[in-house]
């Protein structure tokens, strides 16, 4: 197989690109795949955290690029799974430390070690996104069914677009089926329709990935849960096998029921 | 009867969270900033000035999506046609 090089996106701060970053490459490594990911989130390094594996941080990616250290002394090896690398950002530099002509580099130099780099973008559509996205094929895009992330999500759709990157799938994060219900969140299908781009998955929202966090134990690991499957679903799309969508649109419950229920609610 | 629909009307956010969304990413895609649309809004204006009086104060005019395309909506209330002399 040819090695993937994907960058995983957003637009918007906070709607879980490092989430998924984090459990897809656990996911795939889990695989059998050989995986690195990388945060290209320089001066606010967060993948680490999130992977667990901060205190075994030495070198980070700028010191390859700058020539301070070999590639392989900057990677840090999970331990809890083979096959799995965190190359992490500088926290004390800023994205004009590198140029996207250094991280295509970066990149080709990985591609002959790794199966899957992921590349997890610094949200924003300036400096950091453009070298996160310079040596990527593909791209996810993570989003929120909220209209300010959707809105971000069709900008950088637009910007991947003219890149030439593809595919460009989208994941739908923080689904609450609840508010879907009530008519009081966008669901897949709206979403879908407003951006006009490919589907790879939907997590539903999960406390789970809090205490996943906290801990920095990757959800798969954990006990089951709505956003590990959800997690372990997007993983296989991305190597080709073909999972259903969960379904996520029971909104159409009469509205005289949901009226009452308020009713025994509220007043 | 208002009370009643509001009450079981409640929770449709979603309806008008897609419509703004809708909306303003026909503006993001189309680079189109609402300075542009005024200074077209004005133009129209002077063009339709030339053959009839309009109510200036209530012309509604915007894009919007239908069927996956784009099209300039302006609703435009016409007070009198000019007669005879048509241009200047």
């Amino acid at each position: 197989m040819d090695p993937r090089v994907i960058v995983i996106t957003s637009g918007k701060g906070g709607v879980g690109k490092t989430t998924s970053t984090a459990n897809l490459a656990v996911n795939l490594a889990k695989e059998g795949f050989k995986v690195v990911a990388v945060d290209a989130d320089i001066g606010l390094r967060n993948l680490d955290l999130v992977m667990g594996l901060e205190n075994r941080v030495v070198y980070n990616f700028i010191d390859v690029i700058e020539g301070n250290c070999r590639l392989k002394q900057a990677l840090v090896r999970d331990k809890r799974v083979d096959n799995l690398y965190l190359l992490p950002a500088a926290q004390t530099r800023t994205k004009d430390a590198v140029n996207p002509k250094q991280m295509k580099e970066l990149c080709n130099e990985l591609r002959k070690e790794f199966d899957f780099i992921l590349m997890d973008s610094p949200a924003g559509i300036e400096g950091g996104f453009q070298n996160a996205a310079a040596g990527a094929d593909e791209a996810l895009v993570v989003t929120t069914p909220e209209i300010s992330a959707v809105r971000d999500a069709d900008r950088i759709i637009g910007m991947l677009e003219s890149m030439q990157k593809s595919p460009i799938r989208l994941i739908i994060n923080r689904v609450r089926p609840v508010l879907i219900k009530e008519g009081d969140m966008l669901d897949v299908e709206d979403v879908l329709d407003v951006l006009a781009v490919k589907l790879i998955g939907i997590v539903p929202e999960d406390t789970s990935v809090i205490r996943s966090t906290n801990s920095g134990e990757p959800l798969t690991f954990g006990t089951d849960s709505q956003a590990k499957n959800a997690f372990e679903n997007i993983s296989r799309r991305i190597v080709g096998i073909e999972v259903p969508f969960i379904n996520m649109q029971e909104r159409q419950e009469s509205s005289l029921l949901a009226g009452l229920k308020r009713i025994f609610r509220f007043s | 009867m208002g009370f009643l629909k509001r009450f079981f009307s409640r929770g449709n956010s979603r309806e008008k969270a897609k419509k703004r969304l809708q909306l303003v990413l026909i503006h993001d895609r189309a680079d189109i900033s609402p300075m542009m649309l005024e200074n077209l809004r004005s133009d129209l204006i002077d063009v339709i000035n030339k053959y009839m009086e309009i109510d200036v104060q209530n012309i509604e005019m915007d894009l919007d999506r239908d069927n996956g395309s784009v099209a300039l909506v302006a609703n435009i209330p016409v007070v009198s046609i000019k007669r005879g002399n048509k241009a200047d």
